[in-house]
């Protein structure tokens, strides 16, 4: 991949969130620029999760701040509940970011250590007057007994005296509290341990169906995206690969990179021998000078001369499938043994 | 997994006695390892896997001595045969990096960053080999080419931060192989790296472990690490070893509620979208404060009242000696890994059998 297009975008008035061509550069000095996130389309239907899975270096997270403006996008359009936000003068944006909020990677660094729990929840609330008083008291308390922690007894805490786990639920009393339509969490587990992980899924899964929440779930765990996602996009050095149906793209990955990502997760399970297992050769290339065409190419075991010459455009291939690749695997086939030792030779 | 059996009949590479480590610090007196004694044969792999403050990582550094200031220990470390809990920091050295060595987590930070890939590789070969100059650069290329970096020549004047995490992370394993140690402690090598390099480096490991021979330790927090590459799998909960058997053997048939309960709660990739997760209510314990009993047995949820009092000891599984868990009411669910696959030599159980007995 690594492609382009807009095939996998629903109609227009449909979604909550339609991102149409998003760029993103930054410069890395001497007139060189890092390609962050080139020409990604996205869109996600009110109440639907869309994961955003790619190892690290392939924009997920840039594309996730992109969405929040934080900072604009290069370019590109993103258009949230029909206002474009790239548009929008700084005030403004105060206004709508009430219904986009943000759940972050670390934690405990994203709470500001020196204030109460309750200070921190009340925040969004305070800034907008929404409620004050008993009635802020009585929200911000409920709010925490929805992400499981007793009122009583955090209240008065700081972050400090908390685990990583309990400042995630805090984090999401946050920025649930406001009401937002729309949360993009940026790897909101990735730093937790393995049991207390499964809770914050669950705890998130449920704050989706109480206030029907949009999500944009971006890791690099492909098994915790597709526990959480309604729909997964696979994303590789700043371009999409693959979008589709978690539960058929998991089972059927078309694009090369998604299927060498597939089979590289190491499996819960003595009897599947890693080395008979097909890796991926090679690492990430620079974002500074990317490939051309298929940004994948230089680590693909089927890459040829189109690959080199054409960004792959986005195809369906199902009813809810699509991939950009010039030479998509075909439903059950998979990535052979001969094609990786050539690719690696 | 060894293929010579007799080589369990000699003596183990290390022999770890009621190990414990205490940490003195502001809140009062941290148990890290509470009392952990195990074997490890030549040329297998022990995987050690908890969460954090399991005390997964300090078990190995406690062992390889790499401690600080405020850390004591007792019980009894023997590396071949010899004592080496209390040896001094002069008689360590001899074993460090010729007998035992590590590779840890974090390869931007255990390199040194303003020095170059060829001094830090030569460094040990100088210090404890006594190699001349140009011997040591010769053994630095060929480490670096079996730990398959590209261009090793060029490497070798190269600084870490030019390098990727994964290069770097092939660069460490050639530093810790450089004197040809016995024993390899590998503490989460690869959880600083994406998923497809950490294929890799984890081949590369175990590659390596095998062309020489070496016993290690896999430290990890993630199952599915271990659980293709490891002989014997190792579970640790709040200081101790709960759980120990022999890989096959561990994911057959899970017999304490904690390793149960941490495999339970992994997403996992052939689970249908929005499976609802068994989270483990609660967090791990406070290392200062431990609750009497059982430290597991606040989230347990096959705890009774013995549990909250008594803390129970390692003991074998009834058939089979080498499966020891620390639970006083152990489950008795035999998971099949998958249909046709025997363990060990027996036919697929049927889950969820009392009259089983719980083995598999």
């Amino acid at each position: 991949m690594a492609g382009i297009g807009k095939a996998h975008l629903r109609p227009e008035g449909e979604a909550l969130l339609r991102v149409e061509d998003l760029v993103v550069e930054f410069p890395a000095g001497r007139g060189r620029k890092v390609n962050a996130v080139t020409e990604v389309s996205l869109d996600a239907l009110p109440g639907e999760t869309l994961g955003l899975v790619g190892e690290s270096g392939c924009g997920k997270s840039t594309t996730g701040k992109a969405i929040m403006q934080l900072p604009s996008p290069t370019s590109g359009t993103v258009v949230f509940d029909g206002t474009d936000l790239t548009g929008l003068g700084e005030s403004q944006l105060r206004e709508v970011r009430t219904r986009l909020q943000m759940i972050f990677q670390d934690p405990i660094s994203s709470l500001n250590p020196r204030r109460r729990v309750e200070a921190i929840v009340a925040e969004g609330l305070d800034i907008w007057k929404r409620v004050s008083g008993d009635d802020k008291t009585a929200k911000v308390d409920d709010m925490l007994l929805t992400v499981g922690l007793d009122p009583a007894v955090v209240r008065g805490r700081r972050p400090h005296q908390f685990s990583g786990g309990q400042c995630q639920r805090i984090s999401i009393a946050r920025a649930v509290i406001t009401e937002p339509q729309l949360i993009v969490c940026d790897e909101p587990v990735s730093a937790l341990d393995v049991s207390v992980q499964a809770q914050i899924l669950n705890l998130l899964e449920d704050m989706k169906a109480r206030y029907g929440l949009t999500m944009i779930f971006i890791a690099h765990d492909l098994a915790v995206v597709k526990n959480i996602s309604d729909r997964v996009a696979v994303m590789y050095l700043g371009r999409l690969c693959e979008v589709g149906d978690p539960d058929v793209l998991y089972a059927r990955p078309a694009h090369p990179y998604t299927a060498a990502l597939l089979s590289a997760i190491p499996v819960p399970d003595p009897t599947v021998r890693p080395e008979t297992r097909h890796t991926l050769g090679g690492e990430i290339p620079s974002p500074i000078s990317p490939p051309s065409g298929c940004r994948f190419r230089t680590r693909c075991p089927r890459a040829d001369d189109i690959c080199r010459d054409e960004v792959p455009v986005m195809t369906q291939i199902d009813d809810d499938h699509f991939v950009a690749c010039h030479h998509p695997l075909a439903p059950g086939e998979s990535v052979t043994e001969v094609e990786l030792a050539g690719a690696s030779a | 997994m060894s293929e010579n059996q007799t080589d369990h009949a000699n003596q183990p590479v290390l022999e770890v006695r009621d190990l414990v480590t205490q940490f003195s610090s502001e809140r009062g007196t941290v148990n890290a390892v509470r009392g952990v004694s195990f074997d490890l044969y030549r040329g297998r792999t022990l995987g050690v896997v908890g969460e954090s403050g399991s005390g997964k990582s300090v078990l190995s550094r406690s062992v390889m001595g790499l401690m600080p200031g405020n850390a004591t220990r007792t019980g009894s470390v023997r590396f071949e045969g010899s004592e080496v809990l209390n040896a001094s920091p002069k008689v360590m050295r001899s074993y460090w990096g010729q007998k035992m060595s590590m590779v840890f987590q974090d390869p931007m930070t255990a390199l040194n960053p303003v020095l170059r890939i060829e001094r830090q590789i030569t460094e040990s070969l100088h210090e404890h080999i006594d190699m001349s100059k140009a011997q040591a650069k010769d053994t630095a290329l060929a480490l670096l080419t079996s730990v398959g970096i590209p261009e090793p020549a060029r490497r070798m004047r190269q600084y870490p931060h030019e390098m990727s995490g994964g290069m770097r992370q092939r660069i460490m394993i050639a530093i810790a192989l450089a004197c040809g140690p016995r024993m390899l402690f590998a503490d989460e090598p690869t959880t600083a790296l994406d998923v497809t390099v950490q294929a890799q480096i984890l081949d590369l490991l175990q590659s390596m472990q095998r062309d020489r021979e070496m016993s290690m330790i896999l430290v990890t927090h993630d199952l599915g690490v271990v659980a293709g590459r490891a002989d014997d799998i190792a579970v640790m909960y709040a200081g101790r070893i709960v759980e120990k058997a022999p890989a096959e053997r561990l994911f057959a048939g899970m017999r304490h509620p904690y390793t149960q309960a941490l495999m339970r709660s992994i997403p996992k990739l052939e689970m249908p979208s929005h499976t609802r997760l068994d989270a483990i209510a609660g967090r791990p314990p406070d290392l200062v404060n431990l609750p009497e009993g059982c430290s597991f047995a606040p989230r347990c949820p096959n705890a009774q009242e013995k549990c909250l009092v008594d803390d129970p000891a390692l003991t074998a599984d009834d058939d089979h000696a080498d499966h020891v868990f620390a639970c006083h009411f152990p489950v008795n669910e035999v998971v099949v890994a998958a249909p046709g696959i025997r363990v060990d030599g027996q036919p697929p159980r049927i889950a969820h059998d009392p009259s089983l007995g719980g083995s598999a």
